[in-house]
């Protein structure tokens, strides 16, 4: 089966529900684990990678948590598919540079997804929508207490499970969350927010640029420190600093709207008119007004409108997807303007904003 | 910007140890360095790159490369990479700092692979079996090396299989 026959559609994969979706997109909790007595996959022959990657592959597709799943080696995909994959968040940008001895298993939901031969010979992740951290946790753990058993990982009693990097080593777990916080961007406390979070030990990057200039102000919170704690310690401080992210960031809009809800109607109306009448528009400019089409969605002036119709957008204007729909390589140029026009062809149906009176009363509706 | 050539689109920022530590890297830079997938990165790694040896990386250790893959303890602060599982011992004293640098702890208290004996990869139980067979034979302990001669043919009808012990 091709991958794109795999893949559920667009609307399906974003269409999934979750607690606190409306700040929190998705959750993820990703494991690394090497086998013992082999080289790292940088530093082994690409014989013994293939062979590494045989041994895992066989394991991984016969879990039961992977039945009509989708299981490919990486030199097979197009690079077109390894960026759809990356666009999807299934697969980092790193396994999609890679080729023969390296592969990819999906689970048939792709919630779960093991790369092989990444930068170690194992990352397997749990991707939930919403706030799902505890079940992205569980997910992953079992499909690794499952591997463990014919599958012998390299574990000191020291170090834990040892990985190519050091940053990895112990538990060799990354807890991530992808935010969209476009009150704390607007309002100039998202840098104390990152700030708040690097003390407390988490990385806040920007989910494509940074800081302020994080496009579409999609943020991922994660933790960086991976030895010395235990997974549900490392989990639960994830947790709270999310949820700690999510009440400023509630404040952040509440404020904005009873200070100067004018500038917020400005932002939201402004990017209202560019999606819907465009006639070339860059992935990013998209994207910084789709964040603030959604922010209006949340505010409850776009009441004709499902989230997934604004998720749907974020991730069709992304290049790959974008050019799925438009068979053949497109330039730069050529990608603005069809992607101009698919705006204002899904803008077609979307009234125009309806601020309320009361800006205050808009803030229950989240 | 560490080339100098190109414009700086990976901006990455971190605070350390109270110090906010900011790098810029032009796309190519950054892909060479493995710092553009956000999830896969943390700035320890480019800080040795950048050759700015911490404390405990500057002390001289005795140990030079690792047996098992051959990574030398240069290519380490190169690269930021472990060659191998046999690399944590053999850098332990490079490691020991650093880890104490970036992590909570310098010991693992979490989750450990399955209870009891753990499973092996089917080539490093063939080894271990035929040595055992060795030693079996040479004590003339013909009942055991039978056994042992039996699981080895089941183990070489697997190709290379993973089996659990
Ligand atoms: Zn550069
Ligand atoms: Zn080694």
């Amino acid at each position: 089966m091709k991958l794109h026959e795999f893949l559920p559609v667009v609307s399906q994969a974003v269409g999934r529900v979750g607690p606190n979706d409306w700040v929190v997109l998705s959750t993820r909790v990703r494991l690394a684990r090497n086998l013992r007595s082999n080289l790292f996959p940088d530093r082994a022959k690409k014989n013994d990678r293939i062979r590494v990657c045989g041994i895992i592959r066989r394991e991984v597709e016969a879990l039961p948590q992977m039945a009509g799943g989708f299981a490919e080696s990486m030199e097979s995909l197009s690079a077109f598919e390894k960026q759809t994959l990356v666009e999807r968040h299934l697969i980092s940008r790193e396994h999609a540079m890679r080729g023969a001895g390296s592969a990819l298993v999906l689970s048939k939901d792709t919630s779960l997804s093991v790369m092989i031969n990444e930068e170690d010979h194992l990352r397997m992740q749990s991707l939930k929508p919403g706030m799902q951290l505890q079940e992205a946790w569980v997910a992953i753990d079992e499909v690794d207490t499952a591997l463990s058993k014919t599958l012998d990982f390299a574990f000191s009693d020291e170090f834990g499970y040892l990985t190519a990097c050091p940053t990895n080593v112990g538990t060799g777990i990354r807890v991530s969350a992808m935010l969209h916080l476009p009150g704390l961007v607007l309002s100039e406390q998202i840098n104390r927010v990152i700030q708040a979070a690097n003390e407390l030990g988490l990385a806040v990057r920007g989910l494509y640029g940074e800081g302020t200039e994080a496009l579409g102000n999609l943020f991922q919170v994660s933790n960086q420190r991976t030895l010395g704690q235990k997974e549900e310690e490392i989990i639960e401080r994830v947790g709270k600093v999310v949820n700690n992210i999510i009440e400023n960031e509630k404040n952040a809009r509440g404020l904005l709207l009873q200070n100067n809800p004018k500038m917020v109607y400005n932002h939201i109306g402004r990017a209202y008119g560019i999606l819907a009448n465009a006639h070339s528009i860059s992935s990013k400019e998209t994207m910084n007004l789709l964040s603030l089409f959604r922010l209006g969605f949340d505010l409850g002036f776009f009441p004709g409108v499902q989230r997934s119709f604004i998720d749907e957008l974020f991730m069709v204007t992304q290049p790959a997807h974008l050019q799925a729909r438009f068979a053949g390589k497109l330039s730069a140029e050529e990608r603005d303007i069809r992607r101009a026009d698919m705006l204002r062809e899904a803008f077609r149906n979307v009234e125009r904003p309806s601020m309320p009176s009361d800006p205050a009363s808009s803030l229950d509706k989240t | 910007m560490i080339c100098k050539q190109r414009e700086a689109r990976v901006h990455l920022t971190q605070i350390d140890q109270g110090k906010i530590k900011k790098v810029d890297l032009c796309e190519q830079c950054a892909k060479e360095k493995g710092v553009d997938d956000p999830t896969g990165y943390a700035l320890a790694d480019l800080l040795l790159n950048l050759g700015a040896p911490t404390e405990s990386t500057r002390s001289t250790s005795t140990v030079t490369s690792c047996k098992s893959c051959g990574l030398t303890a240069t290519d380490f602060k190169k690269s930021g990479r472990l060659g191998c599982p046999d690399c944590y011992a053999a850098f332990k004293e490079i490691l020991s700092g650093l880890l104490e640098s970036m992590h909570r702890g310098t010991r693992h208290i979490g989750k450990r692979p399955g209870a009891g004996r753990p499973p092996v990869v089917a080539s490093d139980q063939l080894t271990l079996l035929q040595q055992q067979l060795a030693e079996a034979i040479a004590v003339e302990n013909y009942e055991e090396a039978a056994r042992i001669r039996d699981r080895i043919k089941s183990l070489k009808s697997a190709d290379g299989r993973v089996l659990s012990a």
